[in-house]
């Protein structure tokens, strides 16, 4: 233990790029993710399950699955992005890392964006890269697999931004995921019903130009207001 | 370094609970000040007011004169906060806890700082160990640890920093404490204890 | 809303007496305005060539759907107001509001629902207003739901408030997916969006109908606003007088 202390100041640290703050809390929290691999497989299997329920609901009949199948994945893929979603920001709170980047001198939304980042990579991506193999079971063509997957690709990300804003306003709440559920689903509608009429409207031979535009509209929109509005919410959350 | 904490009529109203009001106070530069009470008195209430994740219900908290508002990203830099909890990631080690909190803080961090740092905190042989394998006593060292890094910060705020220490840490504590004060810096903290500053040029303030 | 000094009735126990005097005007101008636009749309609109005298429930349905919309933007925009300048009235009034939308909101999908038996055979059909109103009910119980859920009443009426602003901002965009959805779906087929040709009468009802229903939303969020104030302010001296408790 080392009890003699320099009393000279350090010299002030030279301005950080401004995308430091947003690799920081990326790199942390991304390796986190990666040492609890369980939590993230998690919600890649409820996806699975959920997908495969709706078979056993709806009988075996390869048209009907054909027909249902964009809509299943996608309603599966938007519950199994929102409800992990919920504890985004709860283990920060308890460990009182939160406090921390309500206070560090990056923009909180830089911050905020790194976790919902990092969260995105760890969780979702894995759980989009199976999609196909779903479609696989619902007898989907080859190329309307594909259109699913970019899809999913393009608008899993703006489940997570909106969903972030959900998980900052019930932070530490009882109600917890499923009140973040319940105010995150409405919101995201709109990208469900891009998203599988993207699909649909390529089975049915029309073109998807259109849908994707609009989803890469919602991509960028939220790309931009989501983090700032998860960082208002933080505020307000932690007061 | 010149640093100047006020507050002016600052009142707190938590839950229906009005903990204090109308406190005014001027932390100068090389002061520190400690803040006593009963448990449930609002000393962490007023620490984390001080730091700005908390609104006063009135007044206002001024740095060098400016609300807290209007110099976020300096007041970043400015300010170490060191809370209840030790504020580690589990799952992560010393030393990359260390790096990425001197990250967010705005400091440049070097691994051979942040090693020494470690060490000058009793943590040698432990930097890579996951935090969730650390005692208690390791886990609030090794957030003291950024204190050693934290010279260049002019104010400290730091909520029962003595928990859960030993005679030695606790030494070493006071000393890095009365480094910062002859450095011009300022610090704040709350302690259940008596805490052996009572040469240092210092402010009470009981809730 | 008669003042020229906005913020002299910002402050509870000012508004309070306000509040009291303006509910009976609006609640009175609700009533007679209700007996005329029924009149109107049961007596003096002609039967409907095509759909018979069922059609007579749009007379409640379509203002009721015009007014959940009118109660979520006078939401938002109350929330927001609370928001920037930190007004509590602002925030109660909010919270004020989100009932009387909710109602509206259900009274449109029911009276929907009673309009879609007889004429199309069902009791729902996804058609893009009834499924707006739908998410819209769904907006509004997450508004509530989420004020509830929070202990501290700041923290409450931010959080709340904030998400209504998110919903506002997102409400055309769900609208305009909605509408997308139901043409892709439905093609050629009419919806209770399309009015096939509106006689005067038919349109002095509903207009005279909204009218009311408006004066009804103002009359009850006025009323609730008080109670809000009461119970939150009960501390106060003028609340504990007003009370009767001091």
């Amino acid at each position: 233990m080392n009890t003699h202390v320099a009393t000279q100041p350090l010299p002030p640290a030279a301005p950080q790029g401004w995308l430091e703050g947003f690799r920081c809390v990326f790199q942390r929290d991304l390796r986190i993710a990666l040492r609890r691999r369980t939590d993230s497989l998690a919600a890649v299997v409820f996806f699975v399950m959920v997908v495969s329920l709706f078979p056993l609901g709806v009988g075996p009949e390869p048209a009907l699955l054909r027909t249902m199948a964009p809509g299943v994945v996608w309603v599966a893929a938007l519950l199994a992005c929102t409800l992990p979603l919920a504890r985004l920001f709860a283990d920060d709170l308890q460990d009182g890392t939160l406090e921390q980047l309500l206070l560090s001198s990056h923009p909180l939304p830089l911050l905020v964006l790194g976790k919902i980042a990092a969260h995105w990579c760890g969780s979702v991506l894995l759980l989009v890269l199976v999609s196909p193999l779903l479609a696989l079971q619902f007898d989907l063509s080859a190329s309307s697999t594909g259109v699913l997957l970019l899809t999913l690709l393009v608008g899993s990300p703006v489940l997570s931004l909106v969903g972030a804003i959900g998980a900052a306003l019930t932070l530490g709440l009882r109600g917890g995921g499923v009140l973040m559920s319940l105010l995150t689903l409405p919101l995201v509608i709109p990208v469900l019903i891009f998203g599988a009429g993207a699909v649909e409207a390529h089975t049915a031979g029309l073109g998807v130009a259109g849908h994707f535009s609009l989803l890469g509209a919602l991509l960028l929109l939220s790309l931009f207001a989501a983090p700032l509005v998860t960082s208002a919410a933080l505020r307000i959350s932690m007061e | 370094m010149n640093a100047a904490l006020a507050l002016s009529q600052v009142a707190c109203v938590r839950g229906g609970r009005t903990l204090f009001s109308g406190l005014n106070l001027q932390l100068p530069a090389g002061q520190l000040l400690r803040v006593a009470g009963a448990n449930g008195a609002g000393k962490t209430s007023l620490l984390r007011l001080m730091c700005g994740l908390l609104g006063p219900t009135e007044g206002q908290v001024l740095w060098r004169g400016q609300p807290l508002a209007a110099q976020r990203e300096q007041w970043g830099r400015d300010l170490v906060y060191l809370g209840h909890a030790a504020a580690l990631k589990d799952d992560l080690s010393p030393l990359d806890n260390l790096l990425t909190a001197c990250t967010l803080g705005g400091q440049v961090a070097h691994r051979a700082g942040a090693l020494q740092a470690l060490a000058d905190a009793g943590l040698r042989g432990f930097e890579r160990t996951p935090a969730r394998r650390l005692s208690q006593g390791q886990r609030r060292r090794c957030g003291l640890a950024r204190l050693v890094l934290a010279r260049s910060s002019p104010l400290w705020v730091l909520d029962e920093p003595f928990n859960a220490l030993d005679t030695a840490a606790t030494a070493w504590l006071e000393g890095l404490i009365r480094a910062q004060l002859l450095r011009g810096g300022s610090v704040v903290l709350t302690s259940h204890q008596g805490v052996a500053l009572d040469d240092t040029p210092h402010q009470v303030l009981s809730l | 809303m008669k003042s020229i000094n906005w913020f002299h009735y910002a402050a509870p126990q000012r508004f309070y007496p306000l509040a009291g005097r303006l509910v009976p005007w609006f609640g009175t101008l609700a009533v007679v305005l209700t007996a005329i636009g029924l009149y109107i749309g049961l007596w003096v609109a002609p039967t409907d060539a095509q759909q018979g005298e069922a059609y007579r429930i749009i007379f409640v349905h379509v203002p009721t759907a015009w007014m959940s919309m009118v109660v979520y933007l006078a939401m938002a925009a109350w929330a927001a107001i609370g928001l920037v300048f930190n007004s509590r009235l602002s925030s109660m009034m909010a919270t004020a509001l989100a009932p009387t939308g909710a109602l509206m909101t259900f009274l449109a999908l029911w009276t929907g629902a009673l309009w879609g038996k007889p004429t199309w055979g069902t009791w729902w059909v996804w058609d893009a207003r009834l499924t707006s109103e739908l998410v819209l009910l769904f907006l509004y119980i997450g508004f509530m739901a989420l004020h509830s859920a929070i202990d501290d009443t700041r923290r409450a009426d931010r959080a709340a408030g904030l998400l209504a602003i998110v919903g506002v901002v997102n409400l055309p965009i769900i609208y305009f997916s909605v509408q997308w959805w139901n043409t892709l779906h439905q093609g050629a087929s009419v919806t209770f969006t399309e009015a096939p040709s509106m006689a005067t009468p038919m349109l002095m009802g509903m207009l005279v109908m909204a009218l009311a229903c408006w004066m009804y939303c103002i009359a009850v969020a006025l009323a609730r606003v008080r109670l809000i104030m009461l119970e939150r302010e009960r501390h106060t001296v003028w609340a504990r007088q007003a009370l009767g408790t001091a």
